[in-house]
């Protein structure tokens, strides 16, 4: 029997005494370990969404919730576009725009986002089928590698959307005719994942249907305050002809339109400038509202990581005390082994261990809090906020905390260990 | 086998304890009588290295223990002296047989477990080996630390007080337990005490005042 599991089993003939200060630190380190987590799947997934968009432009509002609304389709649009106002941006012989990827944002399946767009968001995000193919006629979709594990989708189902984006069977559009799954994404972990893939004409049709269809319904059921996102088409009958590229359906409307410029200079820097001063629309640069969000959200994260580490020294306090009192009641045990030969190194060490592993247990019950919590976390949230977290990958940030979690239990026992060191023989064998 | 001369210790600068010379050979049983506050116990720790005196020599076979440095000291304690004291105390989180283990291993010397369970079924008590300290009866408790200071085979056994908390049966057989093993060893034992019912048993006595 060595040391270690002397100190061990020390622990564990009270284990009640112990087990305040081993909750305590477990939730400091726990806390710490959160927040350490979440900062950086965070961080990686808005960087990853984000890489290769330079600007966003869409209807006038907040700029950040069109980033937010159209990157990584967490808030609700700001609006709809004209195409005609922002023809510009998507005709192919922009001399600055590289990329454009037009975005009709405004009816779900299942929570889902229905977004119609074109051919440019695949090669955007690198995509490609991994069953079935890509979108080719209105109402086919291709869906996201998420989505479709997630709804159990495969190639050659029907679904019919639901009006807005929130799951809500009371506008469920019946009238419209069914989405057919042409095919399933391959995974990529970026956002294109959650989402479901049409071409615009698909999301006019279904609109430009209902629009024929039920606007008397809609007005006496009081819903005429509800905005329709996306394809508020008033003059149409008919879905519009496939053939025609987007920048010419100047009476349709979009919701976001997403920019990657050639270059990057002088006149893409202050573009954004002219089209919020110039146009009725409105261009954000989402590098630049993510990084004030981020800014904002730094404060929480550290008032947080704070509070963890409040909560470790509190617990570290509790192991002290807890190891003193320990200490108290085994003076008499420790005088017994100095007279059986243990060097008053041994005793320091022994007491010092017991200390060590209550830091040690503590951090690995805290790191299974941090993970197992954002694990259950994420599988509870899943559907409401689609980004994936996951408790399964470790940072290295955590070994750190492990090192700082070792050296907090050798400063709580620390005082103790050298108590033990100095125990006084004869005096407490004298005293019985 | 153990020898003093002219053992002084001081609780303070002003009052020092002298004690008598003693002089006990390989296999001798010793009793030591002396009231409360003689320093009776002083004079055991003297002699079992816990603690060092103010002038004089102590010799355990051989070896003057207050020329050893802290650490020689600590080990040759472990392997040569046992130690049996009033109360009986164990390190509870631990079992009998983990006890004795423990009191090889802190004297440098490997786990014994045949010598464990001999030294146990000698004591009769073989059966509470897998018990915790807590779980033994006073009178077994005093088995297992008579079992403890004889366990690495020391060259002499101190008892301290090992009858006083007992009853007459109790005394009666403990006593016997110790002197019969310490035969048996071949160790010098010194008991301190101020019981008289040990009076009669040792002829040769050392009288504290």
């Amino acid at each position: 029997m060595n040391l270690l599991q002397l100190s061990w089993k020390n622990l564990i003939n009270k284990p009640l005494t112990m087990l305040l200060s081993l909750l305590l630190f477990a939730l400091g380190v726990g806390l710490i370990s959160l927040v350490f987590i979440l900062e950086k799947q965070l961080d990686q997934q808005f960087e990853k969404n984000m890489q290769g968009i330079d600007m966003v432009i869409g209807a006038k509002g907040s700029p950040l919730q069109l980033v937010l609304s159209s990157i990584f389709h967490l808030d609700a649009p700001t609006g709809n576009i004209n195409i005609g106002e922002a023809r510009a941006f998507l005709r192919p012989e922009h001399p600055l725009i590289k990329r454009a990827i037009p975005l009709a944002i405004g009816d779900s399946y299942s929570g889902y986002r229905i977004i119609g767009t074109t051919r440019a968001i695949i090669e955007h995000y690198e995509a490609s089928p991994a069953e079935g193919k890509l979108w080719e006629n209105p109402m086919e979709v291709t869906v996201g590698a998420n989505v479709a594990e997630r709804l159990g989708l495969r190639p050659g189902d029907q679904f019919r959307s639901t009006h807005g984006l929130d799951d809500n069977e009371d506008l469920v559009h019946e009238d419209a005719a069914a989405f057919l799954v042409a095919g399933i994404l391959a995974p990529t972990g970026a956002v294109i994942d959650q989402l479901i893939l049409t071409s615009p004409a698909s999301v006019w049709e279904v609109h430009g249907h209902e629009e024929a269809g039920n606007t008397g319904e809609e007005a006496a059921s009081g819903e005429e305050g509800h905005d329709h996102d996306a394809g508020e088409t008033h003059d149409q009958e008919h879905s519009p002809a496939l053939q025609r590229p987007l920048y010419e359906m100047t009476e349709q409307d979009i919701t976001a339109i997403l920019i990657q410029f050639k270059h990057r200079n002088a006149r893409t820097l202050n573009m954004p400038r002219m089209i919020n001063e110039n146009t009725p629309l409105m261009a954000a640069n989402p590098s630049y509202e993510i990084s004030k969000l981020f800014e904002q959200l730094g404060r929480g994260e550290r008032i947080l990581r704070i509070l963890g580490i409040v909560i470790v020294i509190v617990s570290s306090f509790s192991i002290f005390i807890s190891l003193y009192n320990s200490l108290k009641d085994r003076r008499y045990e420790l005088a017994i082994m100095r007279t059986l030969g243990a060097s008053p190194w041994r005793l320091f060490f022994l007491i010092l261990f017991e200390g060590v592993i209550l830091a040690a247990l503590g951090y690995l019950l805290g790191i299974l809090l941090s993970h197992g919590g954002i694990e259950i976390g994420a599988r509870i949230a899943d559907d409401a906020y689609q980004y994936p977290f996951t408790g399964r990958t470790f940072l290295t940030e955590e070994v750190w905390l492990f090192v700082g979690a070792l050296a907090i239990g050798v400063i709580a026992a620390l005082i103790p260990a050298f108590e033990a060191r100095n125990t006084d023989i004869h005096r407490t064998l004298a005293e019985g | 086998m153990l020898q003093t001369a002219d053992l002084e210790y001081s609780y303070d600068q002003k009052t020092t304890l002298a004690f008598p010379d003693i002089e006990c050979r390989k296999g001798e049983h010793w009793l030591l009588l002396g009231q409360s506050g003689s320093g009776k116990t002083t004079l055991l720790h003297l002699l079992g290295g816990l603690l060092s005196p103010r002038g004089g020599s102590v010799r355990v076979a051989d070896t003057d223990v207050t020329r050893l440095s802290a650490h020689a000291l600590d080990q040759f304690r472990g392997r040569n002296i046992g130690i049996i004291f009033q109360q009986s105390h164990f390190v509870r989180a631990l079992t009998v047989e983990e006890n004795l283990a423990l009191a090889q291993q802190l004297a440098g010397l490997p786990i014994d477990e045949r010598r464990i369970r001999e030294l146990l079924e000698h004591l009769n008590v073989l059966h509470k080996l897998k018990s915790k300290p807590r779980d033994l009866s006073v009178g077994e408790q005093q088995r297992v630390a008579i079992a403890r200071a004889l366990i690495n085979r020391p060259a002499i056994i101190l008892a301290d007080e090992p009858t006083s908390a007992l009853d007459d049966i109790n005394c009666e057989e403990v006593i016997h337990l110790i002197e019969r093993e310490a035969n048996e060893e071949g160790a010098t034992l010194l008991v301190v005490t101020h019981d008289n019912r040990l009076k009669e048993r040792f002829d040769n006595q050392i009288l504290l005042t």
